[in-house]
């Protein structure tokens, strides 16, 4: 590991200074993924600044009827919290279905969503990799792909995003917060992760040196984000990233469909909102033919590799029952 | 000029404190083991996969190969030296012993620190991936063995004690609840 310093924030404008205008900087939250990176030489700051006693640690109701929920909440905390289990359950169990209690524990809500892929060759520095060392090639392309992404790749890369919690967040049409030096800012979590194309080394669209403050979520369609679900299938029963998961929330008044939200993950380089399914479903009626329906509408974009077809099969599925089980859960 | 890349600082563990210097790249599990002598917190994987490393920090259930030894400073750290109430043993540790909750032993320090705070975090209401209803109103879950084998899934037994391990964590949480032994 290379050497680094260290400087422990306690505000948000003395963490953002403390980056010094240093590249090679970086933020540590819980370390869950940084300080694991850092072992095997993908990541090699020159620099952390610690930023776990910022007061970014509450889930707050916000002035528009939604909540706020701050950088350095927990994974636990979050899905503890009372407003987040009751108003986006989905939330709640993407963020339980994610890594192990130990981890929730240490893991936060900014470095979540900065997280990176835990595509093989990008954990692999002997490995030629264009996320991790632009232009050196992507080896998943015809190599070890199973896991990999079936939409929205590119020839460049084809890593999907890890997170759980991110795909229920996209699902609710959250809102990334910053802090940059020379003031705040914020992007929709739907613009947050770059198109992959031919720069997958850039991957959010965050400024350079932008401190994630939070995440906010709009209080737009409440009764459709109580009655939502998260469903994802791995490899193993528990403690095991996702090789497919769905975030779903739906609102449905005498058997048609007022409502809906899906996201996807583990199938592309970031959390995949379904708007084509979205729009096909809206006023459709609330059963299993249109479901499967609205999934073949996203899922006519996917483009597998020769060794992951069967995502789109087990999105598809996944589809189905996420919203087979909301629509029953509506009709009670 | 580059920053400093060691700093000295002041460790919190089982109600001692210890001063050190460390360079920022040594780990909270490195510092444990190497320089404070408790090598009870055990190195398995060091990538946060294995639980083998699980402390409790501010009585929170962590891997302690994911923590930088500096990050911890103004933390209170528990380890399996410092969960026994003197010569008492904890619960959690009486119940392992009990019901032969190990084979090799390796993992067990952590399985203990983590099943220690599973129990907490269950009474505290916690809700888990297997929970049926994660909304308040529903109510906490039992710790049903589903749920125990779930909350526990961040500590890996090589040896596969886990049907063990299992009925040791219920039977703990059974007895701090005043009912001996009924949760299994």
């Amino acid at each position: 590991m290379r050497e680094f310093g260290y400087r422990r924030a306690l505000d948000v404008p003395g963490a953002v200074a403390l980056l010094d205008g240093d590249p090679d900087a970086r933020f540590l939250g819980g370390g869950t993924n940084l300080v694991d990176l850092m072992k095997t030489g993908v990541e090699r700051p020159t620099r952390l600044v610690d930023i776990r006693e910022l007061p970014l640690d509450r889930v707050e109701p916000a002035e528009d009827g939604g909540l706020r929920i701050g950088a350095t909440v927990t994974n636990s905390d979050l899905a503890a919290h009372p407003e987040v289990r009751r108003r986006y359950p989905a939330l709640a169990q993407a963020v339980l279905a994610g890594a192990s209690g130990q981890l929730r524990n240490m893991a936060t809500v900014g470095g979540n969503l900065l997280q990176r892929t835990r595509c093989g060759y990008f954990g692999d520095v002997s490995s030629p990799c264009n996320k991790r060392d632009p232009g050196s090639g992507c080896p998943a392309v015809e190599g070890e792909h199973r896991n990999h992404a079936i939409l929205g790749a590119s020839a460049h890369c084809v890593a999907t995003h890890p997170s759980d919690m991110g795909v229920a967040l996209t699902a609710f049409d959250a809102r990334v917060t910053y802090e940059t030096a020379t003031g705040p800012g914020e992007i929709p979590l739907a613009d947050f992760y770059l198109p992959v194309e031919e720069t997958p080394h850039r991957e959010t669209a965050l400024p350079p040196g932008a401190l994630i403050t939070g995440v906010t979520l709009p209080p737009g369609a409440t009764a459709t984000a109580a009655n939502s679900c998260y469903r994802k299938v791995r490899e193993r029963a528990s403690y095991a990233f996702a090789i497919g998961s769905v975030a779903a929330a739906l609102d449905v008044r005498d058997g048609t469909v007022r409502d809906v939200r899906l996201a996807f993950g583990a199938v592309a380089s970031r959390p995949w909102r379904a708007h084509a399914a979205e729009r096909a479903l809206t006023g459709a009626p609330a059963d299993a033919e249109h479901f499967a329906a609205a999934a073949d509408a996203e899922l006519a974009a996917a483009r597998p590799l020769p060794h992951n077809g069967y995502k789109v099969t087990l999105m598809r599925n996944l589809v189905v029952a996420c919203l087979s089980e909301l629509a029953e859960e509506a009709a009670r | 000029m580059p920053p400093s890349t060691s700093s000295d600082l002041t460790l919190s563990v089982n109600g001692e404190k210890y001063t050190l210097t460390v360079d920022h790249r040594t780990t909270l599990l490195d510092a444990l083991r190497e320089r404070l002598d408790l090598t009870g917190t055990k190195k398995g994987c060091d990538q946060g996969q294995c639980g083998a490393c699980t402390v409790l920090v501010d009585g929170r259930r962590g891997v302690a190969c994911l923590q930088l030894a500096v990050a911890a400073e103004g933390r209170e750290i528990t380890t399996i030296e410092g969960v026994a109430d003197g010569e008492r043993l904890h619960p959690v540790q009486q119940a392992f012993l009990d019901l032969d909750g190990l084979q090799c032993g390796y993992c067990t320090p952590g399985q203990i620190c983590s099943a220690i705070a599973v129990i907490e975090e269950h009474a505290a209401g916690w809700p888990s991936a297997v929970t049926g209803d994660v909304r308040p109103e529903a109510g906490p879950p039992a710790l049903t063995p589903e749920e125990i084998r779930e909350r526990m899934s961040g500590n890996l037994c090589r040896c596969g004690a886990y049907v063990s391990i299992m009925q040791a964590v219920a039977r703990a949480a059974g007895s701090g609840q005043g009912s001996e032994g009924a949760a299994a």
